[in-house]
């Protein structure tokens, strides 16, 4: 891991520590409220904020988690930087993918 | 003293990476050293025995080796410490190549030192005034924290990192380019964060503290190395890098 890639690590876990904080506090809220699915998707449908939140989430979540799996990757197996940064940036593009999906599902 | 404690069964690594490991007897002795016992084994049983050691006080940095499983300082360990049931096993250092018997090739250690940038880069002449460092200005306290390595290579055979990653540095290296980081004297910090900031730099530590657990001098290597992330990432985000 070069210096690039720690910044980015370690901006998208900061950033993701008030975000799990505000995602626990929602499960929480929701499971002690007994929101069905439709009373959750009442208020998240159409919403911006929601929306931004957990797309957010997403993106930070994918970059993060990349970065990882590319360090194990490399010192794990007997691939290159090259070839683990590669399958890095694959395993991120997927959890993008299913992430934004997902968050697609609730708000649009 | 017991027949049991009057002697000890030693195994000792023989060969190269391919050897293997030999028992010996050794006749136990008061304040006797790891290094000792390895001495008795060449004068007085096979001098064939190759091993490394130079000062005999633990200043040298050259007799490290495994000992029961932990890499030591040997001529400044103890037997009566690490040999309670009476049995020594002595390998070489782990994480470097195996010359013969205990010896160890330093030489990647060294070259991952020079990687590190790890020698001093004068700012001034002879001639210009020697330049007052306050004993107490946080550099030189920061400085002063890691500067007593000695290049034992006992934190580089402890690093689980080094074992994975064969392009890491190694905390000795990087330590040494902590404390020059940290000398106001020094011109050559630019090329040094830029060589400790790239692949198999500082960044590629995972934090687990072999080095601090086993330095025989009780230093720091992680909060160096810790340091050093700091330094370079601020100096990344300045602009200052190019990774």
């Amino acid at each position: 891991m070069n210096v690039r890639l720690y910044v980015w690590q370690r901006g998208t876990a900061a950033l993701m520590v008030p975000l799990v904080a505000l995602h626990l506090a929602v499960i929480f809220y929701a499971t002690r409220q007994d929101l069905s699915a439709a009373d959750i998707l009442t208020r998240t449908r159409g919403s911006i904020a929601w929306g931004g939140y957990y797309g957010l989430f997403v993106a930070a979540v994918s970059i993060h988690a990349a970065i990882g799996v590319r360090n194990v990757l490399a010192e794990w197996l007997p691939l290159t930087d090259r070839r683990a940064g590669q399958l890095a940036v694959a395993f991120g593009l997927l959890l993008a993918v299913l992430g934004f999906r997902a968050v697609a599902a609730v708000v649009l | 003293m017991s027949e049991a404690s009057s002697e000890l069964r030693v195994s000792l690594w023989r060969g190269g990476a391919e050897g293997r490991y030999e028992t010996y007897r050794v006749p136990r002795r008061d304040s006797q050293t790891v290094l000792d016992v390895v001495t008795y084994v060449q004068r007085h049983i096979d001098p064939t025995l190759s091993y490394r050691f130079a000062c005999r006080v633990g200043m040298c940095g050259s007799c490290a080796m495994t000992v029961n499983g932990r890499p030591r300082w040997t001529c400044r360990t103890h037997v009566a410490k690490v040999a309670g049931s009476g049995a020594l096993e002595i390998g070489p250092l782990e994480n470097l190549p195996v010359i013969k018997d205990l010896a160890t090739d330093m030489a990647p250690f060294f070259e991952k030192w020079r990687e590190a940038k790890g020698a001093f880069a004068p700012s001034r002449t002879r001639t210009d005034p020697m330049p007052r460092i306050r004993p107490d200005s946080p550099a030189r306290i920061a400085a002063d924290a890691a500067i007593e390595c000695i290049n034992c290579g006992v934190c580089y055979a402890a690093c689980d990192t080094v074992r994975w990653n064969g392009g890491y540095l190694g905390p000795a290296a990087l330590n040494r380019a902590w404390t020059l980081v940290n000398d106001e004297r020094d011109a050559g910090n630019a090329a040094r964060l830029q060589a400790v900031a790239a692949s198999g730099g500082c960044h590629a530590c995972h934090s687990h503290q072999s080095c601090q657990e086993h330095c025989p001098l009780s230093l720091d290597p992680t909060a160096s190395i810790a340091g050093l992330k700091r330094r370079t990432a601020v100096a990344y985000l300045k602009g200052e890098l190019k990774p």
